[in-house]
């Protein structure tokens, strides 16, 4: 432990033939890894552009004057989509963290809060997105609430809320019960309420463990929020549909997969960098 | 050897009367009854299995009694109509496995109960943290997360997090079996400390060492009962009980 790696060290014969040796084999596995990608890649490209409709299918999903054209549009449909997908995150938190809290009230006195918690989260992770999208869509707006929108924008984000609630309220729920039982035990005896050991001691550590499966949930959303155009609402897939109608041309649809590509791919690359950076290294050493 | 129930007043801080509580069919607590005075030591002692740790938990409140009174500084604690959470402020717990919190330095670990519960202000929570840090020999790790700490230092902060709020009795359960052995003298007399600076203690252990040059009473815990009590020099010198030979002889093989 006192000694610190000084820089006189040389390494030994054995070892920089040990270190010799496994960089020649990292060399040679990265270009059989290399190698065998470019042939997949080329096998199944030299297929699909040797197939008899592919010239057909290049005109329709691949001309670049329809993706300029369109572009515009859909982008503008995308822009929908983010403000969608960050108003709705927001409030999938508030209310699944609140289910999830419900459910992990123990004692007899929260049996009801338990059971509306367990209740909400079986019919809705049970509903199809779709269903809850199209049952909402269509029938809020027909009940005339007083003080509620009749949009579809509305109801279609609330649909998006209570569906992906149903999961991430699971998630929370798991985070906060893998909060060991000392936790709670250390609060209590220090005289915090429930309420406060819950704010203070578990939901802080529970919320660390689940964020890389939020950020998951939050990619999913990010491309779910496209649904919401079975409405009518035009966002980039609806903006993308109504181009198509044009000249059907379907290059309209290519530019939005794109489009949601460059938002998720990005997010869903930070989630792997910050589960990595919150991932166990040591005790398993190398392996 | 049963104390009986009295209504006059006693000098007592704390005091079980036939205190019974048992988890399903498991009976861990029989008939209690144990008093300490302030500034007293007490020490639990007996196998594992034998009730100490729930003893202790059951008058912290963190257990709800099947049966008996625990009266604490005069008021019957184990009343369902007490406010637990009040009653939890004036007493310090310290765990066998520390239970610091991960997510917090170890100031904002020791300053927590002093903000959120005693409504000190940051500042004051701060500066009595820090003193109190001090006093257990690390202040030059505030800002340190406890899993960076040794056992030991980590076993410190947590007796500090109990202390700092001034609580009437301390309550340690098993708090060096978690330790290396080479640690444990350093949490043991941080303990001697707190005894000879008139803190009130109630605690279990396997140190019969400790027991012996600290404790003003040992109780042998067997079976959920008390069945030998009194000074140190008695019951681990020369035990009237069978049982509690066997077990001393047992633990010193």
């Amino acid at each position: 432990m006192s000694d610190r790696v000084g820089t006189a060290w040389q390494p030994s014969e054995v070892q920089s033939e040990r270190d010799e040796w496994r960089r020649r084999r990292t060399i040679r596995s990265a270009a059989i890894a290399a190698g065998s990608t470019l042939l997949l890649l080329g096998v199944v490209g030299g297929a699909v552009v040797s197939s008899p409709g592919w010239e057909r299918v290049k005109e329709t999903y691949f001309d670049w004057d329809k993706a300029v054209s369109s572009f515009p549009a859909v982008l503008e449909g995308l822009w929908l989509n983010i403000r969608v997908m960050a108003l709705c995150a927001v409030l999938i938190v508030v209310l699944s963290l609140t289910i999830a809290i419900m459910r992990t009230i123990r004692g007899p006195v929260a049996f009801p809060l338990r059971l509306v918690g367990t209740a909400y989260v079986d019919i809705f992770r049970g509903l199809p997105l779709l269903l809850v999208i199209f049952l909402l869509g269509f029938g809020g707006p027909a009940l005339s609430l007083s003080g509620l929108p009749t949009s579809a924008l509305f109801w279609g984000c609330a649909a998006l809320v209570l569906s992906y609630s149903a999961y991430v309220a699971e998630v929370f729920r798991a985070g906060i019960e893998s909060v060991h039982p000392s936790q709670r035990l250390a609060g209590r005896s220090l005289g915090l309420t429930y309420g406060q050991t819950l704010r203070h001691v578990v939901l802080p550590q529970a919320w660390r463990r689940v964020i890389p499966p939020l950020m998951n949930d939050l990619v999913s959303l990010q491309k779910d929020s496209g649904l919401i155009a079975v409405l009518g609402v035009v966002d980039a897939i609806r903006a993308a549909q109504i181009e198509t109608a044009i000249d059907f041309n379907y290059t309209p649809y290519v530019v939005a997969g794109f489009l949601f590509c460059c938002l998720t791919i990005p997010m869903a690359r930070l989630t792997d960098r910050y589960a990595r950076k919150k991932g166990y290294h040591g005790a398993g050493g190398h392996l | 050897m049963r104390t009986p129930v009295d209504s006059t007043p006693s000098t007592d801080l704390l005091r079980l009367d036939r205190v019974r509580k048992s988890f399903g069919d498991h009976l861990v607590l029989r008939e209690v009854d144990l008093s300490i005075e302030p500034g007293q030591c007490v020490v639990l002692i007996g196998a594992s299995g034998s009730g100490k740790s729930t003893l202790l938990r059951c008058v912290n409140l963190l257990e709800v009694v099947d049966d008996g009174v625990i009266t604490f500084e005069g008021r019957d604690i184990t009343d369902p109509r007490v406010d637990g959470d009040e009653v939890r402020s004036r007493m310090g717990m310290v765990f066998q496995a520390y239970n610091l919190f991960p997510h917090l330095d170890v100031i904002g670990n020791v300053t927590m109960a002093l903000r959120l519960v005693h409504g000190v202000k940051a500042d004051e929570a701060r500066s009595r943290g820090m003193a109190m840090l001090e006093r257990v020999g690390l202040a030059a790790k505030a800002q340190a997360r406890p899993d960076d700490l040794s056992g030991g230092q980590q076993q410190r902060v947590a007796i500090a997090r109990a202390l700092v709020a001034n609580p009437r009795l301390m309550l340690l359960d098993e708090v060096t079996s978690a330790l290396d052995p080479e640690l444990v003298g350093e949490v043991l007399d941080l303990l001697t400390d707190l005894k000879s600076e008139g803190v009130t203690m109630l605690l279990n252990t396997h140190e019969m060492g400790f027991a012996r040059d600290v404790a003003d009473q040992v109780c042998f815990l067997h079976d959920g009962r008390i069945h030998e009590r009194g000074r140190p020099e008695q019951v681990l010198g020369d035990p009237q009980e069978e049982r509690t030979r066997t077990f001393l002889s047992r633990i010193r093989a």
